[in-house]
């Protein structure tokens, strides 16, 4: 593929004796939204976590912008994870702060913004943070970096109705497709399919289909989730 | 966000369509200019590639049109949205009915149930 911001070929990542993913081959294009899909266990951390560097593959090689991937990607590629990235000894401007400090493309007025649009208070103790709320903190970190690729794991995971809704408003507002390519994955497969470009399905570690979700629709009469479920059967 | 779409449709379709009903119903005027992409995008809570490809469909079948620099506009032109408005009938209509013919509806009986519509002043709901 011409523009592929990422580009997996033949990757393989064993834990030990468990093959977590196995044969990813795939190209992902630049200023797109693209979700990853697939039932627990299917290996969409571990192609997140290759893709922005922090695993290496045992065999195959992850290619960004057509470099190979390597711990000092996270220059580039501003990364949420399923777990922690929040401290709770600092408030909420500390934590922005932080981010500011270690990362030079973090833009402090697009974190000012978010922080409005979220209605988080800057003076308030992480630690005391709903999880709605810390969910909204970690969105507003990592989409107020200026990275050329934002890797999500599991943004809406563990939060309700309201709290998601703000979150895809608030990525759609401020990620900006000129210049950034985002990656997320994600089991809310309804309430995120109007936002992605293209899904790619994962199972038992392998890749299992890939479309641009208009295709997707045109072709089957359906959304992700009923591609989902014939693909799978 | 208001994100209700159907799943058996692209969304970009849907937001044509969405975007010709307000036009044919006056909610947008001939000549007028229609959200920037990133601000539709927000307002029906999709993805801004998706709102370019509405916008880019609304210029192919002459409904919109964009001037550099300045956004995307609804035509001036009184005749294609005349056009636009028979468009949109004709299509409502052949769904309609397709149903009823897969319902074994004949175009006798159609007819009369809306002549009883009409008499009875459901048409006007």
């Amino acid at each position: 593929m011409e523009n592929a911001i990422v580009s997996f070929q033949n990757v393989s990542k064993r834990y030990q004796l468990k093959d977590a993913v196995q044969h990813l081959s795939f190209d992902l294009p630049a200023g797109t939204v693209v979700g990853f899909i697939g039932p627990n266990g299917s290996g969409k951390t571990t192609t997140l976590k290759l893709m922005t560097g922090l695993l290496r593959p045992n065999s195959g090689q992850v290619l960004f912008q057509n470099n190979r991937v390597q711990r000092m990607m996270a220059e580039h590629i501003a990364y949420l994870s399923d777990t922690g990235a929040v401290y709770g000894f600092y408030t909420v401007r500390q934590m922005v702060n932080y981010y500011a400090g270690i990362y030079r493309d973090f833009d402090r007025d697009k974190a000012a913004a978010m922080l409005e649009f979220m209605q988080l208070d800057g003076t308030q103790p992480v630690r005391t943070l709903s999880k709605g709320n810390e969910g909204r903190l970690k969105i507003v970190l990592a989409v107020s970096r200026r990275a050329p690729l934002l890797v999500m794991d599991e943004p809406l995971s563990g939060l309700d109705p309201l709290v998601r809704g703000s979150i895809l408003t608030g990525l759609i507002s401020f990620i900006d497709l000129d210049f950034q390519t985002v990656v997320l994955s994600t089991h809310e497969v309804h309430e995120v399919e109007p936002l992605l470009d293209m899904a790619v399905l994962l199972d038992h570690g392998e890749l299992r289909a890939m479309d641009y979700t208009d295709h997707i629709r045109e072709t089957l009469g359906g959304g992700i989730l009923e591609w989902m479920k014939q693909t799978l059967v | 966000m208001a994100g209700d779409f159907i799943p058996t449709q692209p969304i970009y379709l849907q937001l044509v369509q969405r975007i010709c009903k307000q036009i044919v119903r006056g909610d947008l005027s001939a000549g007028e200019k229609l959200p920037s992409q990133r601000d539709m995008a927000i307002q029906v809570g999709v993805n801004p590639n998706t709102v370019q490809r509405v916008y880019t469909e609304l210029e192919r079948i002459t409904v919109a049109e964009t001037r550099r620099g300045q956004g995307t506009f609804v035509t001036r032109d009184e005749d294609r949205l005349l056009r636009l408005r028979e468009e949109l009938m004709g299509s409502y209509v052949a769904a309609f009915l397709g149903d009823m013919r897969e319902m074994g509806f004949t175009l006798e009986e159609i007819l009369r149930s809306f002549k009883e519509c009409e008499t009875l002043g459901l048409s006007h709901e």
